[in-house]
């Protein structure tokens, strides 16, 4: 019995040793490591971070999360955030963020690497990234004639049961605050009230896109660079699909930018803040074009991945990012009952 | 097993002798009295919110189309999956135990072993091979898949106890054997039977990965969309009101069915071994069952990531991320099993040595915590650190107690078994000898009990290991566990990238179901 007593204690000994390893991560390391709550694919933030280590020499610490679950979360821990970076694939977030009075004000020379068009008025955060609304649709099934002309037209009984969308997903969310932003409030709850008698409902974008691979739906309304991801490994999810951009500066034309920001809060600003130049730099836009995201460069003169129909192609709708109101759209769709 | 005639013995243990260990059983119950307070913060937390929130926003969130949804949802899913579980186990336990079927005992551990397979890798495997399996039906298919050894292990452990001299009385009174089995056998097995499908419908209620995966919508998923949408808003905490109400309702329900009644033999002697039911020509069709169960709930999570390896090769190995993530894993499990074992130790022994209404209360108290999902147990515990204690918000303490919360009842389960069998006087013993009380204790029934405590632990590390929801939402920054690496690939659908990490879950696991179902033998044959 003592045998049993004796590994007992061994082992509370090597927890206690071996828990020491995660918390390495939370102690505050002066200077030299910055935590960063990253909305964006874990895949790209892992690269992004990687690289900015290496050019640096600041460690990054990530945790993992969505748009609005971190967004809310960074509200909930107010001043007592962690978090020395917040990073998204949207911006309602960021605007949710930056409502709060979170942010510290972006430094000038980082601001100024970035077009006006990606990053509010405020300067209080920036665009790191772009992405497209696309129609995914099965190219064995619909003809040019029969794709919609608007994301509206998706509301019409015609697309009942015919069309999917990840309606918990922070990306759509993103597509209805700026269908709300654009066609107001009583047009968005009707449409949404539509959607939820058309919508066939699935969790997350690529499972909605594989959806429209199998025949299960005739198309879906995601972004782009699921379809290219796809296509740039195996394609196995994406033989059939092809894309339709609204373009037209309809509400389904909408390019969403990702954010990033520093928090006011943060008790490594200087390291921060080099994380924000360095990922709308050189360094940081690079990865866009030649990694596997296919998200849209947005700094100044940086090039996106050459197999993307060109940003200025689109035809997007202005919407001003700082507008966007997520607490209201994921409102209005639990209110329809689509969360 | 001589100790545990003498259990009755101590219970009567005169007053005096008691006394002597006074300080000692104040402390224990001191102890118990602050484990019970804190495990029962979830459900302060949602009755506080409830109040927070106020009846009018309350009742527009919970009294909404889309909560009944929801409910239907969940309640079709318990009263499909529950009864086939049910009738599943009950012949696969019939077979393997009454029956002369060939390579019984292996085909009884091949049938526990799926406990193994975490429900979200088992769902993850059914939706690779089968892609437009979803909703109710490919719910309960992977449900029953899953969760079916909670059932088929207590039915198994009971019917191997059982006195077959009932039922030889039963035939010799003129029934055929149907009706023995209908009017005798299955009595007998309520209690297995109740048990274990409360386990099964609890779980339904409260997997995530599983349903997130095969597109069907339960509260638990609701919840979890929520969270990823608003963190810890008022939408989310009113589906987790109702979520609870549900998982109370199932512990209540179980506890009206299994009613007073008590079966027990009343002979001397040793009940007899029952003469195996020889099948005859009938073996062949009858292994079909088995086998096409553990083909179904091991052979196709084998197949598919064994499938997902190979595509993936090489490059999919990437040891500089898997190796830190089962590191982090094992860690969280043996430090998790740890506290949780220290937290069920006051209880336990309470609930053995103590009398009166407190320790059935505090013992109960820990059953009903264990009943809520872990979401509901994470989304408390998120709150309250954020808002109150900010100083234990992600902290290493506040996930591993999160987990002490939740897997509790395993932990006490287990040491309860074994401290029953100590004989009290022992403590009074070492205590006449001169021991400090406390020392005493530790000298007497806390080694003697260790091997239950080991197996509570290792139950209790086993949850962990394969625990996702809370994980994601209480995790520290940084860490990345087994599962959270899985699920992050899995939901990007890389399931080449996703299949090590659940590979590696499974291996871990196997070994600790082997000691499960030892355990289940033992208990039975006591």
């Amino acid at each position: 019995m003592r045998s049993v007593i004796s590994a007992l204690s061994a082992a509370a000994a090597l927890a206690f040793a071996m828990t020491s390893v995660p918390t390495s991560a939370l102690s505050d390391n002066p200077a030299k490591s910055i935590t960063i709550y990253n909305a964006q694919h874990a895949s790209l933030a892992k690269e992004w971070a990687a690289a900015f280590t290496k050019d640096t020499g600041i460690e990054v610490v990530l945790r993992n999360g969505n748009d609005s679950e971190m967004g809310n979360q960074i509200i909930a821990e107010g001043k007592n955030s962690p978090a020395d970076v917040f990073l998204t694939e949207n911006s309602p977030a960021m605007a949710l963020v930056d409502a709060a009075g979170l942010f510290a004000p972006v430094d000038a020379d980082t601001l100024a690497q970035v077009p006006d068009e990606y990053r509010p008025e405020d300067g209080r955060w920036v665009g790191i990234a772009a992405r497209s609304t696309v129609f995914a649709y099965d190219k064995t099934k619909l003809a040019a004639g029969q794709l919609p002309k608007s994301l509206l037209d998706l509301a019409d009984a015609t697309w009942k049961g015919r069309w999917a969308a990840s309606p918990s997903g922070a990306d759509f969310q993103a597509i209805v605050s700026a269908l709300l932003e654009l066609k107001g409030e009583e047009a968005t709850r009707a449409w949404l009230k539509a959607m939820k008698e058309n919508v066939k409902v699935y969790r997350g974008n690529s499972t909605a896109m594989k959806a429209v691979n199998a025949g299960q739906v005739d198309g879906a309304v995601i972004y782009h660079y699921y379809y290219y991801g796809d296509q740039g490994k195996t394609g196995e999810n994406s033989k059939n699909v092809a894309m339709h951009y609204f373009k037209n500066q309809d509400p389904g034309a909408f390019v969403s930018i990702s954010g990033g920001g520093v928090l006011a809060s943060s008790k490594n600003p200087k390291e921060a803040q080099t994380f924000l130049k360095w990922v709308t730099g050189k360094g940081g836009q690079d990865i866009l074009k030649t990694g596997t995201s296919y998200e849209y460069a947005v700094g100044k003169g940086a090039e996106s991945n050459p197999a993307l129909v060109p940003l200025k192609d689109l035809q997007a709708p202005k919407v001003e990012a700082s507008n966007l109101n997520s607490k209201k759209v994921t409102d209005l769709m639990t209110e329809v009952g689509l969360l | 097993m001589s100790l545990a005639r003498s259990v009755p013995l101590a219970s009567t243990a005169a007053p005096i002798r008691q006394r002597q260990l006074l300080p000692a059983r104040s402390g224990m119950v001191i102890a118990a009295v602050v484990v019970s307070l804190l495990s029962l913060l979830p459900l302060g937390f949602v009755v506080w919110s409830t109040v927070d929130t106020g009846w009018v926003t309350a009742s527009a969130l919970i009294f909404r189309p889309r909560v009944g949804d929801l409910l239907a949802n969940s309640l079709l899913l318990i009263l499909l999956a529950v009864p086939i579980s049910t009738l599943l186990a009950l012949a696969l336990a019939w077979l393997t135990v009454r029956s002369d079927l060939p390579g019984g005992r292996l085909w009884a551990w091949l049938l526990v072993a799926p406990l193994a397979v975490p429900a979200f890798v088992q769902s993850y495997a059914w939706v690779s091979l089968v892609p437009s399996l979803h909703g109710l039906l490919g719910g309960v298919l992977v449900s029953v898949l899953a969760y079916f050894p909670f059932l088929y292990l207590p039915i198994f452990a009971t019917l191997r106890r059982l006195d077959p001299a009932l039922e030889d009385s039963a035939a010799s009174l003129g029934l055929g054997p149907w009706k023995i089995f209908l009017r005798v056998t299955l009595p007998q097995l309520r209690l297995a039977i109740l048990g274990g499908g409360l386990l099964v419908g609890l779980h339904l209620l409260s997997e995530y990965g599983l349903y997130a995966m095969i597109r069907f919508d339960t509260f638990t998923t609701a919840i979890v969309d929520q969270f990823q949408s608003t963190f810890d808003g008022p939408a989310g905490t009113m589906l987790a009101v109702v979520l609870v109400a549900c998982c109370l309702g199932l512990l209540g329900l179980e506890n009206v069915a299994r009613g007073d009644e008590r079966y027990a033999r009343v002979g001397t002697g040793a009940p007899r071994l029952a003469a195996p039911v020889r099948l005859g020509g009938l073996a062949l069709p009858c292994l079909l069952l088995p086998a096409l169960t553990v083909l179904l709930a091991l052979g196709v999570p084998f197949l598919t990531i064994g499938r997902w390896l190979a595509a993936g090769g090489t490059k999919v190995l990437d040891m500089g991320e898997i190796l830190p993530a089962l590191w982090q894993t094992l860690s969280l499990a043996l430090a998790g099993g740890l506290l949780t074992l220290a937290a069920a130790l006051p209880i336990a022994w309470l609930a053995v040595r103590g009398r009166g209404a407190l320790p059935r209360l505090l013992e109960s108290c820990g059953y009903v915590v264990g009943s809520l999902p872990s979401v509901v147990v994470a989304l408390a515990v998120v709150s309250v650190t954020a808002r109150l204690l900010f100083p234990l918000y992600q902290t290493l303490f506040t996930i591993l107690a999160a987990y002490a919360i939740m897997f509790l009842p395993r932990a006490i389960i287990g040491l309860r078994a074994s401290l029953a069998q100590v004989p009290v006087e022992l403590e009074h013993a070492a205590a006449s000898l001169g021991k400090s009380p406390a020392r005493a204790l530790w000298a007497t029934t806390v080694r003697l009990a260790a091997p239950g405590a080991a197996a509570g632990m290792t139950l209790a590390s086993l949850g962990i290991l394969n625990e996702l929801t809370a994980t994601q939402m209480l995790a520290p920054n940084g860490t990345r566990t087994l599962a959270m690496g899985f699920w992050s690939y899995s939901s990007e659908l890389d399931y080449a990238a996703a299949a090590p990490y659940a590979l590696i879950m499974i291996v871990i696991s196997l070994p600790l179901t082997w000691l499960l179902f030892l355990q289940s033998r033992r208990l039975a044959d006591r």
